[in-house]
């Protein structure tokens, strides 16, 4: 009686995990389907080239993202901090490319440990920590950059956001690079494991002598650091350091991209292909409605809905 | 059946997922009685407690009140028909205003139908006068120290015109000063006729304030009647399920010699103290020696451990390794000086759910079998390997998710990840709670093992059987206390709950 039981719930649970877990590759091969049929030119190399430069800053973001909400947290700042790395490019760029990136993603590392410290050691909400940040760090970037939108001259910098290398661009390159890192750092290594076993259960991992204030610290010191680099080359590609836009609702897309990537909210666990799918899976919606001529009104309605769908998959999962 | 009941329970059962939590439980409050309502873990007194106040509906059986068939099928019309309660932890709003609280959901309006402030605060501090607490009613709740929470919820739960008033263990946050405050408080409430439903496991409140006493185990009536006629030791065997005249006539069974008393000590913890849970507890092991620890619920058992881990803040107290101290408050370093504890709550202090059993096995391990941070695959499936097979975990394969195994393999899980931490002191909070019979006699046999090996274990177990036989030495603790220690062959059923019921020391009142 009892194995017949546990059979029958566990194989639908099985069936809406399974869902939840790979339903963004399935919605992915759909969608490219549907344009492959249906959307003029949509088999080219430069449309393709298009949809991937666009997706790489979600995608990065995103894989940051991912790893905060496997410990059951989020980080709401990633989008002022994209902004606070895109205005400090041009300060540094006069002392080369390289020191300008550096300074930047140093302010994203900065960006990063003052929420973890405020989540780890303080004890406050990750929501409401990261709060703070989201509002005052896209204002301390209009200070630093005085409000204006800079356009930046230097060619190797601006080689970032539109150059290829080995035929590919290098902020996708860049994005493919560091979904190996996170998903090695996930599987195979002390900080990856402890991560997810603090999401899964916090209490069970303390009890086991887990660092769980440093390993939190650094999460979110990472995702700062992904989020400055997205920045680095959102300003890139863009050709301009512009604080007052870059990384705009950029935290509601990339927890979006996490969700539909089939990792749970509740945390203890990390999907990182998922992740970068979920980033491919909403700029293809969004190609998909543009290029029927639907207004962006409507994209953001049905990207909506498609979050919807992925948290009630979460749900049915949860609540076996 | 009886006339003078104010509220009474017949033939009650209530099933969750096939496991009876009540089963045919009579229960009668008569008006102007203080009824203590006994049992430990899983007895099915919340369960019943929430039959009383409308938070469950009974499978079978009746309630009736005053004589006659009532059914509350929300806790609002129980309140509304008399009954409150008061839960262990106070669940009033803290950032709202003492008077606020106490007048919550029915606060004096004026003649436009807004809240008549000043009356309700004037209101409110003469109510709470008589329960001790005096100053300003305007402050938010969150201000008033726990003791002082759990009056005001007590004052709110009888100025709702309660005939029945049900505590489930007020006291165990409370400091000795506001215990009598409660004490008093709950005299002058039988004064005016009404019935106290008193849950708690401190003996010498139950005998000090209650008439009558019920007791519940694995969910069925064992016991109920006058208080005065029942002396301790025979209430707590009630508890517990042991049959006295058979423990009298058993005696010491137990002529296992000594012989761990001429080993120096391994671990020596001393004078533990936590405010309200620990004061002054001294326990030591020495190697290869199991010491049990005695004791009725919220004694103290699981504390000591916790404390011995570093798991629990201390306000006092050392902790000492093979004559070392070992950093107070630092699970981690109390770990890597040679101390694992197994946690009495497998779900929420054991096992990582989503994570496989290999996972879980080494969750603590990781450094020991990583390179620069990055984890061995093959030295971390060796240990996975060697554990499996010598606790025969049964999983289809280190691949599969925790959460999927029975609870006993469950636990198998959690021993080997502290086995594979090679320590010198193992700490089992109720290793065999919840596991099957077969995994319990395998985890029983393990332990005796572990100790033959040289292992320090300290044995939590409220099943006085596995206690009695698995222990070479039982530390007795009450309220917090160490009030005796057992060895040899006088660890016996008999000894130990004649130290478990003995009056108190250290507050006897008579």
């Amino acid at each position: 009686m009892t194995s017949t039981d546990t059979g029958t719930r566990s194989s639908r649970a099985r069936k809406s995990g399974w869902l939840q877990a790979y339903g963004v590759y399935l919605a992915v091969v759909v969608l490219l389907a549907f344009n492959l049929l249906f959307t003029a030119n949509f088999l080219s190399g430069a449309n393709f080239r298009t949809q991937l430069l666009q997706a790489a800053p979600v995608c990065i973001v995103a894989l940051g993202m991912a790893l905060v909400i496997g410990t059951e947290g989020v980080d709401l700042s990633v989008g002022a901090v994209m902004a606070l790395s895109a205005a400090l490019i041009p300060l540094y760029l006069g002392y080369g490319v390289f020191l300008s990136i550096l300074m930047a993603l140093a302010a994203g590392l900065v960006a990063g440990l003052f929420n973890g410290f405020l989540v780890a050691y303080i004890g406050i909400q990750p929501i409401v920590a990261t709060l703070a940040l989201l509002v005052g760090g896209r204002g301390l970037a209009l200070v630093i950059a005085e409000g204006r939108l800079v356009e930046v001259r230097n060619p190797e910098f601006l080689a970032l956001g539109n150059d290829d290398l080995f035929g590919i661009p290098v902020s996708v390159l860049v994005a493919a690079v560091l979904s190996v890192v996170v998903g090695l750092l996930v599987r195979r290594t002390t900080f990856g494991r402890r991560l997810v076993a603090i999401g899964g259960n916090r209490s069970a991992s303390t009890l086991a002598g887990l660092p769980v204030k440093p390993v939190l610290l650094g999460v979110y010191a990472l995702c700062g650091v992904f989020a400055a680099v997205a920045g680095v080359l959102a300003t890139a590609r863009l050709g301009a350091s512009d604080p007052a836009d870059t990384g705009m609702l950029m935290e509601l897309s990339a927890i979006t991209a996490v969700v539909v990537g089939g990792t749970p909210l509740t945390g203890g666990r990390v999907r990182v292909l998922g992740t970068v799918m979920g980033a491919v899976l909403m700029q293809l919606v969004h190609a998909t409605l543009i290029k029927h001529d639907l207004p962006d009104s409507t994209a953001q309605m049905v990207q909506a809905a498609i979050i919807v769908v992925a948290v009630y998959a979460a749900r049915e999962r949860s609540s076996r | 059946m009886d006339s003078n009941s104010v509220l009474e329970v017949i033939g009650v059962s209530k099933e969750f997922g096939g496991i009876k939590a009540l089963d045919d439980v009579t229960f009668a409050l008569r008006a102007g009685e203080v009824h203590g309502l006994v049992g430990e873990n899983g007895a099915g007194k919340s369960t019943l407690i929430k039959v009383l106040t409308g938070v469950y509906q009974p499978d079978g059986g009746e309630l009736r009140q005053l004589g006659e068939p009532v059914a509350f099928g929300t806790p609002v019309q129980a309140q509304a028909a008399g009954i409150s309660t008061i839960y262990q932890e106070v669940n009033l709003v803290p950032l709202l205003t003492i008077a606020g609280n106490v007048f919550l959901g029915r606060e004096p309006r004026t003649r436009f139908g807004l809240i008549d402030r000043p009356r309700m605060n004037a209101m409110a501090a003469d109510l709470l006068a008589g329960y001790g607490i005096t100053g300003d009613v305007r402050r938010p709740l969150g201000s008033l120290g726990v003791g002082a929470q759990q009056m005001v919820a007590l004052a709110r739960a009888v100025s709702v015109d309660a005939r029945v008033v049900i505590m489930d263990e007020p006291t165990s946050s409370l400091e000795p000063r506001e215990v009598e405050t409660l004490l008093a408080v709950i005299g002058r409430l039988k004064a005016q006729g009404i019935a106290v439903v008193y849950v708690s496991h401190r003996m010498d409140e139950l005998y000090r304030i209650c008439d009558r006493v019920t007791v519940l185990r694995d969910g069925k009536l064992v016991h109920t009647g006058d208080l005065a006629g029942l002396d301790r030791i025979e209430l707590v065997s009630l508890m517990l399920g042991r049959d006295i005249s058979d423990i009298r006539a058993h005696g010491a069974t137990s002529f296992g010699e000594d012989s761990h008393a001429e080993k120096e000590p391994l671990l020596r913890a001393e004078n533990l103290s936590s405010p309200h849970r620990l004061s002054e507890v001294s326990v030591t092991i020495r190697p290869g020696e199991v010491v049990g620890l005695a004791g009725l619920l919220g004694s103290g058992r699981s504390e000591t451990a916790r404390a011995i881990i570093g798991a629990l803040p201390l306000s006092g107290g050392t902790v000492l390794l093979g004559g070392k101290p070992v950093r107070a408050g630092n699970i981690a370093s109390a770990m890597r000086a040679g101390i694992s504890m197994l946690a009495e709550d497998r779900k929420a202090d054991g096992i990582i759910p989503n994570l496989s059993v290999r996972e879980n096995i080494v969750l603590a391990a990781l450094p020991r079998l990583s390179r620069f941070g990055v984890v061995s695959r093959s030295k971390q499936d060796k240990i996975v390997d060697t554990f499996v097979k010598r606790l025969r975990i049964k999983a289809s394969s280190p691949d599969q998710k925790v959460a999927e195994l029975s609870g006993g393999n469950q636990q198998k899980v959690l021993l080997a990840r502290w086995l594979c931490m090679e320590p010198r002191i193992l700490l089992l909070d109720e290793p065999t709670r919840g596991i099957d019979v077969g995994a319990k006699a395998e985890v029983q046999a393990l332990i005796d093992e572990l100790a033959a090996d040289g292992l320090g274990v300290l044995l939590i177990s409220s099943e006085m059987e596995e206690l009695i036989d698995g222990a070479d030495r039982v530390v007795v603790l009450r309220e917090g206390a160490v009030v005796g220690e057992l060895a040899g062959d006088q660890v016996t059923e008999g000894n130990v709950l004649a130290a478990i019921a003995a009056v108190g020391e250290r507050n006897s009142d008579d």
